[in-house]
């Protein structure tokens, strides 16, 4: 008698497909937590910076919290501790938030430094023209501390659009987790951890190239 | 006019400025020379209101710097002020580095900024470096675009704190003849220096500093040829 039900099938063009999307959502993720999460790390870096006592009291320890416990563990308590709080999220939901914490933590030490970067004496010049505090910022900090610390942020991103995949924990079918449903399903973990690498690597490597293009330019 | 009625200036417990009484009048043109750590440069931070003064008064065009309702970036406006590092902006062309402060500030459009900036540019000879970067500029030319950057706020005043100091010797030369034609175009000037030279052929008058207290100010010839304090003859002693 030949056995006449098989539990797995070949891998097909249509779970490459399946394979596209899932990176799809994954830069979707990283870039919407990235965006965020730099806005705000600029934010708490520059507060950091200020030394405003209140940020140095509250500020600075719970950026060191979200940077040292591991960001499954993050995920995985806001998640189910989220809704006890009223906050009803999905796995997309949770997962942008604790991504944009994590890179705002991040960030924020990398902010803070691009600021110390530009100096005291650089300031005092660009504020003895009469330009404010604010344009100060805008005009001078902002693009010199930048391009000082761009090579560091650029690190941060493409760390956050890996360790995204620790999203998946949440049952969000990102990049990590459709490999791991196709290779239950096809046993094939090998082609298809290549193929799901070979994603990954499609979506870094045009970003620290452009990066680095950047960089190039900058160095006149 | 700017006028300095007992200022006095703390870093901490260290007394920096012990009562500097001291008016500098339209068209002067003011050395201050003394030794390194006299408060010299202090003073300057203080005209220009980058440093607090803990008592006194400082007053320029009618203005309390240090007043609470001042606003600084007006008043700063009417003050040019150039450091012994010369601080160029190193992310802005030459141009840009002087055309930035009047488009921002006083809110320039671009072309009239840029024609600002390149008269200016003109003015310190540096018309052949309008595109460069900074780091393509010698230590004496950056020095001079930092000049012409100052100037292109039309300034009232100009402060020189040690504007040659950091430079290698065979550049003092191109920043001191800026400076001297700024003062036989009548700007009003407070030089802090150390060249002596220079001290003595362009200024109105020299003040000399010493631990914080203006010791001694009058003339050149009378600071360089009879000065009065023993603490004036022993500087000028060890710096000829």
């Amino acid at each position: 008698m030949e056995p006449s039900l098989s539990f797995f099938s070949d891998f097909n063009i249509n779970d490459f497909w399946f394979l596209g999307q899932a990176a799809v959502r994954t830069l979707w993720i990283s870039l919407l937590s990235i965006s965020l999460g730099t806005v705000l790390g600029i934010f708490f870096g520059w507060a950091l910076y200020e030394g405003k006592l209140a940020a140095t009291l509250t500020l600075a320890p719970l950026l060191d919290v979200f940077r040292s416990v591991p960001l499954i563990i993050q995920l995985v308590l806001f998640y189910n501790f989220a809704p006890i709080m009223g906050l009803n999220l999905d796995p997309f939901g949770s997962g942008v938030v604790i991504l944009t914490i994590y890179t705002s933590a991040l960030v924020a030490n990398v902010a803070r430094g691009g600021i110390e970067a530009v100096g005291k004496p650089l300031r005092n010049a660009a504020r003895s023209l009469g330009i404010s505090y604010w344009q100060d910022l805008r005009y001078i900090v902002f693009p010199i501390g930048g391009r000082a610390v761009f090579p560091a942020w650029v690190g941060v991103a493409l760390g956050v659009m890996k360790d995204s995949a620790l999203v998946s924990v949440l049952g969000y079918v990102e990049l990590l987790k459709a490999s791991q449903i196709l290779i239950t399903r096809t046993q094939e973990p090998f082609l298809i951890l290549i193929v799901a690498g070979a994603f990954y690597f499609a979506l870094s490597y045009p970003i620290s190239r452009y990066a680095a293009n950047l960089e190039k330019s900058w160095a006149q | 006019m700017i006028q300095i009625r007992d200022l006095h200036k703390y870093f901490g417990p260290l007394h920096v400025l012990k009562g500097i009484n001291l008016e500098v009048k339209k068209g002067e043109v003011l050395s201050v020379i003394g030794s390194s750590g006299s408060g010299k440069s202090t003073l300057l931070y203080c005209i220009n209101g980058l440093e607090t003064i803990q008592k006194g008064d400082i007053i320029v065009n009618d203005i309390h710097v240090h007043a609470k309702q001042t606003n600084l970036n007006q008043v700063r406006q009417k003050m040019g002020m150039v450091f012994q590092q010369w601080n160029s902006f190193p992310h802005l062309t030459a141009v840009e580095n002087v055309a930035l402060a009047p488009k921002i500030v006083k809110g320039k459009s671009k072309a009239e900024a840029r024609k600002i900036a390149l008269s200016q540019l003109e003015h310190v000879g540096l018309l052949d470096k309008v595109d460069a970067y900074p780091n393509a500029l010698s230590g004496g030319q950056q020095q001079r675009l930092a000049i012409a950057r100052a100037l292109a706020m039309e300034p009232d005043y100009m402060l020189f704190d040690e504007a040659t100091s950091a430079l290698d010797p065979e550049l003092v030369g191109e920043v001191l003849d800026t400076m001297r034609l700024l003062a036989e175009e009548g700007m009003t000037m407070i030089c802090v220096t150390h060249e002596m030279s220079f001290a003595r052929d362009v200024s109105d008058r020299v003040a000399f500093f010493h631990d914080g207290v203006m010791e001694e100010i009058g003339s050149p010839s009378q600071i360089f040829g009879a000065p009065q304090s023993e603490h004036t003859r022993k500087f000028l002693a060890k710096v000829r």
